[in-house]
């Protein structure tokens, strides 16, 4: 039998404040997701299978009956695909979390001495990261299907980064989904009928005023389309100049962290 | 601040109407090891939750090295390793990977997290595996993966919440090894188990739960004496041989006799001179057992006695008073 230590002395500690150590542990819980995320090339290859075939349905298939005037379908349709894809990838958050519950995993964080948000800001920051990678690939399929931004690159980077954080604030929605729901399955099934709504009754592939006026109100200001018409902004310009869409989007993604992000934070300390 | 690494008084923790502890008291002396036996439901895994900060309680008192877990958990985590029955490692994260994110988290210095690392897959027979991802692990090394992820930051206090169910008998005994190991360098350890042979093999004290009540307690030897006697097995080679010893012996005053296929089983006070006595009694009815043993009770023989059912079968009508929802119990 080897005779190495397994416990008696105590290893020394860094000390480090709160913050200090809630940034670190943070860091340590991104890196394990981005790991499990660079093992598993296909979870990032089938969050861009759907949005693929919306691309190729909408520009080959329903593109042609529907018309807005003023602008190629297709550069009406990419801001729509990309607010489309961060939206429903959202769901992997909550999906990977109650895989962790259901695992364990989570147990056993909530028994080490470590920051009691980190696990939370991990999953969502490596989400965030894996958006990158996702919207960066839906902008190549866009230019192979005729997509082209009117703005220059400033635009382009800022439509990115508006549809980025929309993403992100999303993601703090579908961990509390996936923390209630325990497990993938029922995660799952827990998010498609709060997501169809919002991306469908949506400004993403038609245009809201050839929706029946009860739906028009929704429709307008509910924050996919929001995002949407501010990434329009961005990107288009012209005819969807539209600076108070911008501000808007940045409103709805802030607040919907300023709310979720603590009550999930909560949710996670009870949840046992 | 007591000698006793882990106390616990009048835990009481409730699921909704499941009474899971039912005022619970127990202490586990620094340096040695408490069994908490029980079977499926009985309220173990419930005060392991509790004593590792994962669940609130009720009411009562628990502390960890003389600390109140609601009071200061975050200096309890610190003092605390824990391994389960289900593996809680990252299928998608090598070995190495695992035990590295588990020191991060623990808040080691890089450097010492991992040589920690390393030393412990190498006592833990992992070192070929360091850079395999856990999905391609056995049932036993993932477990042997788990119990290491508990010790990398030496924690003088080790919760192993039924660490050996569903292993196979070799991994289980490797287990018990490296168990034995900790105790002997002076970690304190909470051993709850559903398996009366691990018990009796690791633990200095038991303490015996039952639908959330302590129901016995005491050293492996103190319980067996509580049932007090020394069983006689005799094998008749056939059932009705033996139902014939049984009415012989019974009519000869020794009683508490029952006959389960051809054996014949009996408890006695007087083990030896019982023996003597039972052989006249049979040899007068012309009765010619196969073999005739005396042994001292198990746990077994205690749990059955204690609870009026056997340690590895579930009650059925308890639901599970662990409040999870998890795949299937093993």
């Amino acid at each position: 039998m080897s005779t190495t230590t397994l416990t008696t002395a105590p290893l020394e500690r860094r000390r480090r404040s709160a913050l200090g150590w809630a940034v670190a542990d943070t860091r340590a819980i991104t890196w394990r997701n981005l790991v499990t995320l660079r093992r598993l090339p296909q979870l990032l290859v089938f969050s861009t299978i759907q949005p693929v075939i919306f691309v190729l349905m909408f520009r080959y298939v329903f593109g042609g009956a529907i018309h807005i005037p003023g602008v190629d379908y297709v550069n009406y349709l990419m801001p729509g695909i990309f607010a489309q894809t961060v939206t429903f990838g959202a769901i992997q958050t909550g999906i990977g979390l109650a895989e962790d519950l259901n695992k364990g995993l989570i147990e056993r964080f909530r028994s080490l001495p470590m920051s009691r948000s980190a696990v939370l800001a991990g999953r969502t920051l490596a989400d965030l990261t894996r958006n990158v990678f996702v919207v960066a690939l839906m902008i190549v399929v866009g230019y192979l299907v005729g997509f082209r931004v009117q703005t220059g690159v400033l635009g382009l980077l800022g439509g990115v980064a508006v549809i980025l954080l929309f993403g992100f604030s999303l993601t703090w929605i579908f961990a509390i989904i996936g923390l209630s729901a325990r497990n993938a399955e029922t995660a799952q099934a827990m998010s498609f009928p709060i997501l169809a709504p919002l991306v469908f009754a949506s400004s993403a592939f038609v245009a809201v005023d050839t929706m029946p006026g009860w739906l028009q109100a929704f429709a307008t200001y509910q924050p996919v389309s929001v995002a949407v018409d501010a990434v329009r902004s961005l990107m288009l310009g012209g005819q969807f100049h539209d600076p108070a869409k911008v501000v808007g989007s940045l409103a709805w993604s802030v607040g919907i962290v300023a709310v979720f992000a603590p009550l999930a934070v909560r949710v996670y300390r009870r949840t046992a | 601040m007591s000698d006793d690494a882990i106390l616990v008084e009048g835990l009481r923790k409730s699921f909704g109407e499941v009474v899971a502890l039912a005022g619970v008291d127990f202490a586990v002396p620094a340096g040695t090891v408490l069994g908490l036996l029980g079977p499926n439901g009985a309220g173990k895994t419930t005060a392991v939750r509790i004593l590792t900060t994962i669940l609130g309680r009720d009411a009562g008192h628990a502390e960890v090295l003389g600390i109140d877990v609601d009071d200061d958990p975050q200096t309890v985590r610190e003092h605390i390793g824990l391994a389960g029955q289900y593996a809680a490692v990252d299928e998608n994260l090598t070995g190495y990977e695992n035990l590295r994110l588990v020191g991060l988290l623990t808040h080691l210095p890089e450097n010492v997290v991992r040589g920690r690392a390393d030393e412990l897959l190498a006592r833990f027979e992992l070192t070929d595996a360091r850079n395999r991802p856990v999905r391609t692990y056995s049932g036993g090394m993932r477990r042997r993966l788990d119990l290491a992820a508990a010790l990398v930051h030496r924690p003088p206090v080790l919760f192993l919440d039924e660490p050996t169910t569903g292993l196979d008998p070799r991994s289980r005994t490797e287990l018990w090894g490296v168990i034995s190991q900790l105790v002997g360098e002076g970690t304190t350890v909470l051993l709850t188990t559903q398996y009366l042979e691990e018990a009796d093999l690791l633990a200095d004290r038991i303490v015996v739960i039952d639908r959330g009540e302590v129901i016995a307690r005491g050293t492996s030897s103190e319980l067996k004496a509580d049932i007090g006697q020394t069983i006689i097995e005799i094998d008749l080679a056939d059932p009705a041989n033996a139902q014939r010893a049984r009415s012989a012996l019974a009519t000869h005053g020794l009683c508490d006799v029952e006959t389960d296929g051809h054996t014949v089983e009996l408890k006695v006070n007087d083990g030896s001179r019982a023996a003597v006595d039972v052989v006249r009694t049979l040899d007068r009815a012309g009765l010619e057992p196969v073999s005739l043993a005396l042994r001292e009770p198990t746990l077994d023989d205690v749990f059955l006695s204690l609870t009026g059912h056997a340690a590895e079968e579930p009650p059925e009508d308890t639901p599970s008073a662990d409040g999870r929802d998890r795949r299937g119990a093993a």
